[in-house]
């Protein structure tokens, strides 16, 4: 999707320790973090575990595929959100373990088209110059 | 565990009540709803402004704000702010701090103007916070989206019906016809519930709970001074608190309130009563998923058997569940932070003040709510007898 100077939507704004993410998402790469120590793949970026508080973790590019693990529609958007009409927000279980929340595209805002569990892929949607959302569609059977 | 079993009883709420007005009140600020309601409370215990030596509030600021507003100068001052169920942490706080010796009479206050938003706080999420970051840009519309995650989950593993949710919203508004108090006191159908406009899939409009401008506020104290009151102490049994996140998209498991099963927990140990022991049940309700995960990690019913739970309006009045019989959060009122009128309705129930809605032969009440998003939990149990 072509990037546009006009994004009405939340913008995020990274801080030191999100950069990383928001850089490979730049980049169309799904990069989150994984701790050495316990083995644990984590989202939201933090320098040390959130589960061990080690600072032996490490920067890894995912798959891009997960699961929807649950899932809203929602039928009354942000002001100012870039659609107006009914979408889903879901969070996605990534296949290296970690949850993140996204909208899930390509498929009709309808219950009787989304199931928890169904398999979905990553894709991106670049929203400004620099910041690009990670986004996932299902995988088509 | 066997500490806190020595804190059971050791204080007792002694004073109760509501801002002077509730519902749109455009021309009050939510400071006047905190100091209204304090005014009330103080009233209803028996006790003067000056008995007061600790401020509980919540709130951005509150703790700061409100003493000045008040014209109180607490020894012990508690602005823990976690949601909606603050207020209910806060009997623990003050629990704790009397048993320490560090206070008397604490007053824990809230207001709130949640519709008409007078004098309310800024918008809380800068550009670079984790919600700007991670969930915000993906449209969520407040609360109604981030509860609805879980209504999902737990209809796809467990089978829970869209009918069984609106149960819960026509058994409150059964309450609320009998609460004088209440906003909404037309009686509505489990067909009214599924017709109303969608909000958040799976929620209708009658799964959301309302937006309000109300305060409220309740007074703590030592059983000792209790007993020397106007009124009939309403002692705490048990309380109990957890957090365990703050965005939606890192709860432990969507198909549980673990906040709400480590607060449970702790009150019910606490207090020594079984379940069976409890007469009446006020637990928050922003969505009518919530009271039905908190009859689950309470330990009401098993995981995933909420939904059986409610059915056949068992938490009607004339159920054998009395639950939320102010009429909630979904029919009498909801400012945001609704907490603190669980617990006045809890202490008004076990009085025997409550009239037409009153549980007969009420002994022992549990308060129960939710802050944040599934964020926080905090229980309380209390009783007239020790």
């Amino acid at each position: 999707m072509p990037a546009t100077t006009t994004y009405t939507g939340p913008i995020p704004k990274p801080t030191p320790e999100t950069k990383p993410f928001w850089d490979a998402a730049k980049q169309h790469v799904l990069r989150i973090q994984r701790c050495r120590d316990c083995a644990q793949h984590y989202f939201y970026p933090r320098p040390l575990c959130p589960q061990c508080l080690s600072r032996n973790v490490e920067w890894v590019d995912c798959s891009g595929r997960g699961r929807l693990h649950t899932y809203v529609i929602n039928y009354r958007p942000p002001r100012n959100f870039p659609t107006q009409q009914p979408f889903i927000i879901g969070i996605v279980e990534l296949e290296e373990g970690a949850r993140i929340m996204s909208n899930i595209v390509g498929v009709a805002a309808d219950p009787q088209q989304l199931r928890c569990d169904m398999a979905v892929e990553v894709v991106f949607e670049d929203i400004t110059d620099t910041i690009t959302l990670p986004k996932f569609r299902p995988v088509s059977a | 565990m066997s500490d806190a079993k020595k804190l059971r009883g050791s204080v007792a709420i002694v004073g109760v009540a509501e801002s002077d007005e509730m519902g749109k009140l455009p021309h009050k600020s939510a400071l006047q709803l905190h100091m209204e309601a304090t005014r009330n409370a103080l009233d209803d215990a028996g006790l003067q402004k000056s008995d007061i030596d600790a401020v509980f509030t919540s709130g951005r600021n509150m703790a700061a704000d409100l003493p000045e507003y008040l014209g109180i100068r607490p020894r012990f001052v508690g602005g823990t702010q976690v949601g909606g169920c603050s207020f209910i942490l806060h009997v623990e706080h003050a629990l704790a701090a009397i048993n320490a010796g560090l206070c008397e009479v604490a007053l824990i206050t809230h207001g709130e103007s949640g519709y008409s938003r007078i004098a309310m706080p800024a918008p809380r999420w800068g550009d670079d916070s984790t919600n700007n970051q991670f969930e915000l840009p993906y449209g969520t519309s407040g609360p109604a989206t981030g509860y609805a995650f879980v209504a999902t989950r737990h209809m796809h593993e467990y089978g829970t019906t869209s009918e069984q949710l609106a149960e819960v919203a026509v058994a409150t508004r059964k309450w609320a016809t009998l609460n004088p108090k209440a906003m909404m006191r037309d009686p509505i159908s489990i067909e009214d519930v599924l017709n109303s406009r969608p909000i958040a899939w799976p929620f209708h409009l009658l799964d959301c709970c309302l937006v309000t401008d109300a305060g409220g506020a309740v007074i703590v104290t030592s059983a000792a001074r209790a007993r020397d009151l106007k009124k009939k102490p309403v002692y705490v049994l048990g309380t109990g608190e957890c957090t365990t996140h703050q965005m939606v998209g890192q709860m432990p498991a969507f198909n549980r309130w673990d906040a709400g099963i480590v607060a449970g927990k702790r009150a019910f140990e606490m207090s020594g009563v079984t379940h069976a022991d409890i007469d009446v049940a006020e637990f928050y309700d922003a969505f009518t998923i919530v009271p039905m995960l908190a009859l689950e990690a309470l330990g009401f019913c098993k995981p995933g058997e909420s939904g059986a739970f409610v059915s056949g309006q068992r938490t009607a009045p004339g159920g054998d569940f009395p639950m939320n019989t102010n009429g909630g959060g979904l029919s009498y009122t909801h400012t945001g932070m609704y907490g603190i009128f669980t617990l006045i309705e809890a202490v008004r129930q076990l009085r025997g003040e409550c009239g037409a809605r009153q549980v007969k032969d009420a002994t022992v009440a549990i308060c129960h709510g939710t802050g944040g998003i599934w964020s926080a939990a905090a229980t309380m149990i209390a009783a007239t007898e020790l």
